[in-house]
C-alpha cells in the first residue's frame, strides 16, 4: 500500500535522504529505525506530501504523492514528530475541525470523535485548551488526529515520545490492534516498542536504508543471542567453567561480575544456536552446583548500535 | 469550497478564542475614532461627511494590519502546525484562501464596529450616504491588499516580528509611491511610462478615489488584482517551501 521507489531528499548540499525503495503492505507495522539525523523524519514528511522529494516517488494506495497530493493525503493518518497541534483550541473542536476537513459532517462527525475520543481516553479533558494539557494528553490528540478518519495507510513520528509507560502500553496495543487492516509505519528509536509492536524493522543512517529484517531476524544477529547466563556460588565457578566450555555447541565462557558470594557465567553458543537444554543436561548429570539459568534474547540495542556504526565507519552519528 | 469555510472557520474561531481579536478590535476602534476627531478635524471641518474619519485608515492600516497578517503563517511554522495542516487533504490554494478569507473578514468585522461613526454623522447633518459606503468598501478592500502582503510575507518566515516589519515596509512603499515625494524622486530621469506605473501602485491614489465617491473600474482592478497577486505568490512561496 506504501512504495517508494528511490526516494531522494537533498537540502543543499546535504543529502537527507539517498534513494530508498521500500514496500509496506496491509497488516505490516514497519518499525523505522535510525540514529537521530538519519533521515527518517524526512522520509515520512515526503510521503506524507509535506516535503516534495527531490526525486524518487513515494506511492500510498496506487496514487503518487506529487501528482495527486489531496489523494494520498485522505488515505494517510500522519502523526508528525512531537504530535503538534492548535494549542488555543480544545482537543473538541480541534478533532471536530478534523473531522470536518477529513469530511465528515452531522452525525458521522459526532460518532467519529465520540469513538476517537473513547479510544485515546481524551474524555476528560476534552473542554480544556490543548496549551495547557499534560505532555501525554497532548501526544494522545496528535495521535486522535491521525486515526479519526480510519485510514487506509497510518504514519506516526514517535508516537510514544513523551508518554508514561502505561500510557506507552495503551498506545501500542491500539497500534497492534489497528494493524491487521491497515499499513502502519512507525518510526521510534525506543527499541523496545519494535519488538512490542512491529512485524518488519528498517533501519536507516545518514539516509540509506541498512536493514530490513523481522524483528526476531534482527535479535538472531545479537552477539548475545541464545547466550545463556548461569549463576552459582563464587566458590563453584572453576568447575563448572571447566565442565560446560567442554561442551562440543560451547563457544566460549565468560565470568561476569557476581554479586558478593554469587558468581556468573555468560556462555556463548556457536554459531548464535540454542544450547541451554544441554547445559541443563549437563547440570544435572554431572550434579553441578548451579542456582538459576537464564536464556539471553540479544539485544536490539546492540544490533542497532553495531549496525549503524558500521555505516559511519569511525565517523560520530549525532548530525 | 468547503475545505476553504472549514479552514477559514477555525482561523476565525482562533481568534476570537484568544484576546487578539479583542485587543485589535478595541485598539483598530479607539485609534480611528481619536484621528478622526483630534487629528482629522471632525467636528471643526464642519461637514457632514467622513472624510475625517477615512483618511487616516491607510496610514493606520499600516501598522494594524500587519499584525493580523503576520500570524497566519509563521505561527504555523513556528509551532509546526503547518506539517498538520499541509499533510490534510486539502490544497494549498484552499489554505491560503481560508487563511485570507478569515483575516480579511475579521478585518471586516472591525471595519462593520465604526458604524457609530457613521451613526454619529447622520445624525448631525445629511451626508451622502453613497460615498460613506463607497468609502467603507474601498477600506475593505485596501485592507484586503495589505492583508495579501503580509499573509505572503508570514509564509516566508518562522519569526513573526521579521514577517511584521517586512510587511510593514513593504505595506509601507505601495501606500507611499503615490505621493509627489517618491515621484520627484524618480521625475527627471525615470521615463514617464514608469513614473505612471509608479503611481498607480499607489495605494493613496485608488483609495482616495474611491472615498470621493467614485467607483471607477481602475479602483476595482487595481485592489482585486493586487490581492490575487500576492495571495498567488503566497501560494508559491508555501510550495516553494515544500521543495524545501
Amino acid at each position: 500500500m506504501i512504495r517508494l521507489r528511490e526516494l531522494t531528499k537533498k537540502f543543499g548540499s546535504l543529502t537527507a535522504v539517498d534513494g530508498i525503495s521500500l514496500s509496506v503492505g496491509r497488516g505490516e507495522v514497519l518499525g523505522f529505525l535510525g540514529p537521530n539525523g538519519a533521515g527518517k523524519s524526512t522520509t515520512m514528511k515526503m510521503v506524507s506530501g509535506f516535503l516534495a522529494p527531490t526525486s524518487g516517488s513515494a506511492n500510498v494506495c496506487g496514487h503518487d504523492v506529487v501528482e495527486e497530493p489531496v489523494k494520498v493525503k485522505s488515505r494517510i493518518g500522519y502523526l508528525p514528530e512531537r504530535g503538534p497541534s492548535y494549542g488555543d483550541m480544545t482537543p473538541q473542536s480541534f478533532l471536530n475541525f478534523i473531522a470536518a476537513i477529513r469530511g465528515f459532517d452531522g452525525n458521522e462527525k459526532a460518532r467519529r470523535v465520540a469513538q476517537t475520543v473513547e479510544r485515546l481516553a481524551l474524555g476528560e479533558v476534552l473542554g480544556q485548551t490543548i496549551d495547557t494539557l499534560s505532555k501525554g494528553f497532548k501526544s494522545r490528540v496528535g495521535l486522535a488526529q491521525a486515526i479519526l478518519h480510519d485510514p487506509e495507510v497510518l504514519m506516526l513520528d514517535e508516537p510514544t515520545d513523551g508518554l508514561d509507560p502505561n500510557q506507552k502500553h495503551h498506545v501500542r496495543n491500539l497500534i497492534r490492534e489497528m494493524a491487521r487492516d491497515k499499513a502502519i509505519i512507525v518510526s521510534t528509536h525506543i527499541l523496545e516498542e519494535v519488538e512490542a509492536v512491529c512485524t518488519r524493522v528498517i533501519i536507516i543512517a545518514r539516509g540509506r536504508l541498512l536493514t530490513d529484517d523481522t524483528p526476531e531476524e534482527l535479535l538472531a544477529r545479537s552477539r548475545h543471542h541464545n547466550a545463556v547466563l548461569v549463576t552459582m556460588d563464587a566458590s563453584a565457578v572453576e568447575p563448572v567453567q571447566k565442565e560446560i566450555a567442554a561442551l562440543n555447541s560451547v563457544e566460549g565462557v565468560d565470568i561476569l561480575d557476581g554479586l558478593e558470594d554469587r558468581a556468573r557465567l555468560r556462555v556463548m553458543p556457536k554459531h548464535g544456536r540454542p544450547i541451554v537444554i544441554e547445559i541443563s543436561g549437563l547440570i544435572r548429570a554431572k550434579n553441578l552446583p548451579v542456582r538459576e539459568l537464564h536464556v539471553e534474547k540479544g539485544s536490539l540495542d546492540e544490533v542497532f548500535r553495531d549496525i549503524t556504526r558500521a555505516s559511519e565507519g569511525m565517523g560520530e552519528g549525532d548530525a | 469550497m468547503r475545505n476553504i469555510r472549514i479552514i477559514a472557520l477555525r482561523e476565525i474561531s482562533g481568534y476570537f478564542t484568544t484576546p487578539l481579536a479583542f485587543v485589535f478590535i478595541v485598539i483598530f476602534l479607539a485609534l480611528t475614532g481619536a484621528f478622526a476627531f483630534y487629528v482629522g478635524g471632525f467636528f471643526e471641518r464642519g461637514q457632514a461627511d467622513l472624510r475625517a474619519f477615512f483618511e487616516f485608515h491607510p496610514w493606520l492600516f499600516l501598522f494594524l494590519v500587519p499584525a493580523i497578517a503576520m500570524r497566519l503563517w509563521a505561527e504555523e511554522r513556528k509551532t509546526g502546525t503547518i506539517e498538520l495542516l499541509l499533510t490534510l487533504p486539502v490544497s494549498t490554494t484552499e489554505a491560503v484562501l481560508g487563511k485570507f478569507l478569515a483575516a480579511w473578514g475579521f478585518t471586516g468585522v472591525a471595519l462593520v464596529l465604526t458604524f457609530p461613526m457613521w451613526i454619529t454623522v447622520n445624525v448631525l447633518g445629511t451626508p451622502d450616504n453613497g460615498v460613506i459606503a463607497t468609502s467603507y468598501l474601498g477600506s475593505f478592500f485596501m485592507a484586503g491588499a495589505f492583508l495579501a502582503i503580509g499573509a505572503c510575507i508570514s509564509a516566508l518566515t518562522k519569526n513573526q516580528v521579521i514577517a511584521f516589519i517586512v510587511a510593514s515596509a513593504v505595506c509601507f512603499l505601495f501606500t507611499m509611491s503615490g505621493l509627489e515625494m517618491v515621484l520627484n524622486f524618480f521625475r527627471g530621469w525615470a521615463p514617464e511610462v514608469l513614473i505612471d506605473a509608479i503611481a498607480s501602485m499607489s495605494f493613496l491614489i485608488h483609495f482616495d478615489s474611491v472615498t470621493k465617491g467614485v467607483i471607477d473600474l481602475k479602483d476595482a482592478v487595481y485592489f482585486v488584482s493586487l490581492i490575487a497577486f500576492w495571495l498567488f505568490a503566497n501560494v508559491t512561496v508555501v510550495e516553494l517551501k515544500k521543495a524545501g
